[in-house]
């Protein structure tokens, strides 16, 4: 993989989205899912959130102008659960979300995160509660994610933040992009394959 | 000391094709299943590196997300979703996979067709971009959810780059009272063990209660894994398994069925399997379940009332939920009025729950006002229905019989409520806007339980049907 795929930091401003099992749906609405392509899926996230039916703004921190331009997410626990569709993370991602900080992730949207570079971190409940609270009260504050180091640091101090070891090497070693790792490997893939009985239509 | 190992440790051993550098797993994936919604970039990233898919033979694709339940002809209405489903036939004809398209009688909800064809085995790992991918576990087979990148990795190499998960064993104990099903017994493991329990876990289901469910039955259970949290359920895999597989197209036949057979019983957990957490589950103590909020944690039996916020480790969470359903703590479930009901999705569309709805139904009418759908989950299933004359004593009672597909589960056709509509599903989730309304609700129960709210224009207990 190439150098330029490492992902060491992520830093700026940050937005604040609260509540517990925030689920894909209320992420991105099924009825984007219609278009072949990721390419507009920016244009969307919490969707049904922010926009009533006759597309008048609701009050929703992804509207909010405090928090335009930021690039780190602060959420609750069990953000992302529900659907597998990563139409989630690149709806995030493409609007300019580039890491995740909150209390916990479910599973498929965490490793949905991962494949598209975007790291989502771990830190306890009042952590959280705090960086909140700050990013609320003072929207000006900028969040430097140390990747590598597992820290998060802002307004002069620094806190540890958790992530899967598989997930932080990926995305600091630029293996995150796994197609090409996994396809090095094709000679062993062939083999593993050829030792499983159904691989064969169990004929012998 | 247990110290033998789980059906997921030997199906994830037999599979593994290398440790990776970050230090997760390269698992090699025995069958990948498609659909039109999660796999359009994947074969546009294919494209774009001049990837071919490796092992074309082990993917097999349909439609099911999008497709109209009505009025099938093409092009259809929805342009979006006539401009998707040709996406789709163009990538499964240029990279040469097989495809159950619109015309096929093996079209259907990705979830059902595996099984039904056989595809779906035991002692294979199984992924499929579609979170309910679970669902396969029930025939003892290491399946999971997976996102559109993965699915490029799976089209490229057939593998994927994951991390191992824990095991925890639930037993479900005893018997179900009658009126209760496989729906209510998931239903309440996921409201004892919360929605984001089964996080990073495997769960393995099993007890005297899963013993004796029908394949159809176990395949409910494990659809619903990933609401509470587990990306992958399963049920080891014995008679009743293999009895189901017997003669399926897919299934290999004669001696080569003995053999499966064989390779089938030694990937079952041991006897002394060593598991990282156990639960037990009453099931004599279930009864007919409904959900009242916005997650599908949050559900009651029908005898009781709902919840105070307090009572939860998360009130606000529960606050959020009443404000979008519009009822109070303290207020029964029974009695609720509903608008729709939805028989389908991939919990609760094979042969065995359309019966259990029928039966119900037989010789009743819908309530007036009420907007009755059945939508089987498969082609096949419609046929064998119709067979049976169930769509008769659906539409004699006041239900649309439809086409195969997802439908009203997450309404990315024109299935959908409308305003602050409540729907009776038998589908998996109740999520905010999941029906296609972004106001509506949804109270997820069994088959049978929508059909009594159907007739009766409200939630009821299905027992008084039964009695
Ligand atoms: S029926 Fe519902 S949950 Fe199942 S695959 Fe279709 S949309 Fe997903």
């Amino acid at each position: 993989m190439s150098n330029d795929s490492k992902i060491t930091n992520v830093s700026g401003r940050a937005i604040v989205v609260r509540g517990n099992d925030i689920d894909t749906d209320r992420i991105i609405p099924a009825r984007y899912l219609k278009e072949p392509t990721f390419a507009r899926m920016g244009d969307y996230p919490f969707f049904d959130e922010r926009f009533d039916a006759a597309g008048k703004t609701k009050p929703h921190p992804f509207n909010d102008p405090k928090f335009k331009g930021a690039s780190l997410l602060f959420v609750n626990k069990n953000f992302g659960c529900g659907s597998s569709r990563e139409h989630a993370p690149q709806a995030l991602y493409r609007f300019g979300v580039h890491a995740v900080v909150g209390e916990s992730f479910a599973a498929i949207f965490a490793g949905n995160c991962v494949m598209i570079g975007m790291p989502t971190v771990t830190v306890g409940e009042r952590e959280i509660e705090d960086l909140m609270g700050l990013a609320d009260s003072k929207p000006e504050t900028s969040f430097a994610l140390d990747i590598e180091a597992k820290r998060l640091a802002y307004d002069g101090k620094s806190i540890p933040v958790d992530i899967p070891e598989t997930h932080r090497k990926a995305l600091v070693d630029g293996s995150w992009d796994s197609t090409g790792m996994l396809r090095a490997n094709l000679d062993k893939v062939k083999a593993t394959a050829a030792k499983l009985p159904y691989m064969t239509g169990f004929r012998s | 000391m247990a110290s033998g190992r789980t059906l997921y440790d030997k199906i994830w051993d037999s599979h593994t094709v290398d440790i990776l550098p970050t230090g997760q797993t390269q698992l090699f994936v025995g069958l990948h299943l498609i659909h039109e919604i999660t796999t359009a970039p994947a074969f546009d990233m294919l494209r774009e590196n001049g990837f071919k898919v490796a092992f074309p033979e082990r993917t097999f694709a349909t439609v099911d997300h999008i497709v109209p339940t009505d009025l099938r002809t093409r092009p259809f209405l929805d342009a979006e979703a006539e401009t998707l489903i040709q996406v789709l036939e163009k990538n499964v004809g240029e990279f040469g996979i097989d495809f159950f398209g619109l015309d096929s009688d093996k079209q259907g909800i990705v979830h059902v067709i595996g099984p039904q064809l056989g595809l779906t085995q035991p002692g294979i790992t199984l992924a499929c971009g579609d979170s309910h991918t679970s669902t396969h576990g029930a025939f003892g087979t290491l399946a999971f959810g997976i996102g559109t990148s993965q699915v490029r990795d799976v089209l490229a190499t057939q593998t994927l780059a994951i991390d191992r998960l824990k095991v925890r064993r639930i037993n479900v104990n005893g018997s179900l009272p009658p009126g209760v099903y496989a729906k209510d017994v998931i239903l309440n493991i996921i409201r004892k063990l919360g929605v984001s329990g089964g996080k990073g876990f495997a769960y393995e289901y099993g007890g005297a209660v899963l013993d004796r469910m029908s394949m159809e039955e176990r395949m409910t259970v494990c659809n619903m894994s990933i609401e509470g949290g587990a990306l992958v359920g399963y049920v080891n895999p014995d008679q009743t398994t293999f009895d189901f597989l017997r003669g399926r197209e897919y299934v290999p036949k004669g001696e080569a069925f003995d053999r499966a057979v064989t390779y089938w019983k030694s990937v079952a957990s041991d006897a002394g399997a060593r598991y990282d957490d156990v639960v037990d589950v009453e099931g004599v103590k279930l009864e007919p379940t409904v959900t009242w909020g916005i997650n599908p944690g949050q559900a009651v039996g029908i005898s009781e009332k709902l919840p105070r916020p307090e009572e939860f480790p998360d009130p606000d969470g529960a606050r959020k939920a009443y404000d979008h359903m519009g009822w109070s703590p303290g207020a029964p479930i029974l009695g609720t009025p509903i608008n729709v009901a939805f028989v389908g999705s991939c919990t609760n569309s094979r042969l065995s729950d359309l019966r259990a709805a029928a039966k119900i139904a037989q010789g009743k009418r819908v309530a007036p006002g009420i907007r009755a759908l059945v939508v089987p989950g498969s082609a096949e299933v419609k046929t064998l229905a119709e067979k049976e004359g169930l769509h008769k004593i659906f539409t004699a009672a006041g239900f649309e019989w439809r086409e195969a597909g997802c439908s009203m589960c997450l309404a990315m056709n024109p299935d959908r409520l409308q305003g602050r509509e409540i729907c009776a599903s038998s589908s998996n989730r109740n999520f905010i806007g999941r029906q296609g309304s972004p106001g509506g609700r949804t109270l997820l129960m069994s088959p049978a339980m929508v059909a009594a709210a159907a007739l009766s224009g409200k939630v009821v207990d299905v027992r008084e049907y039964l009695a």
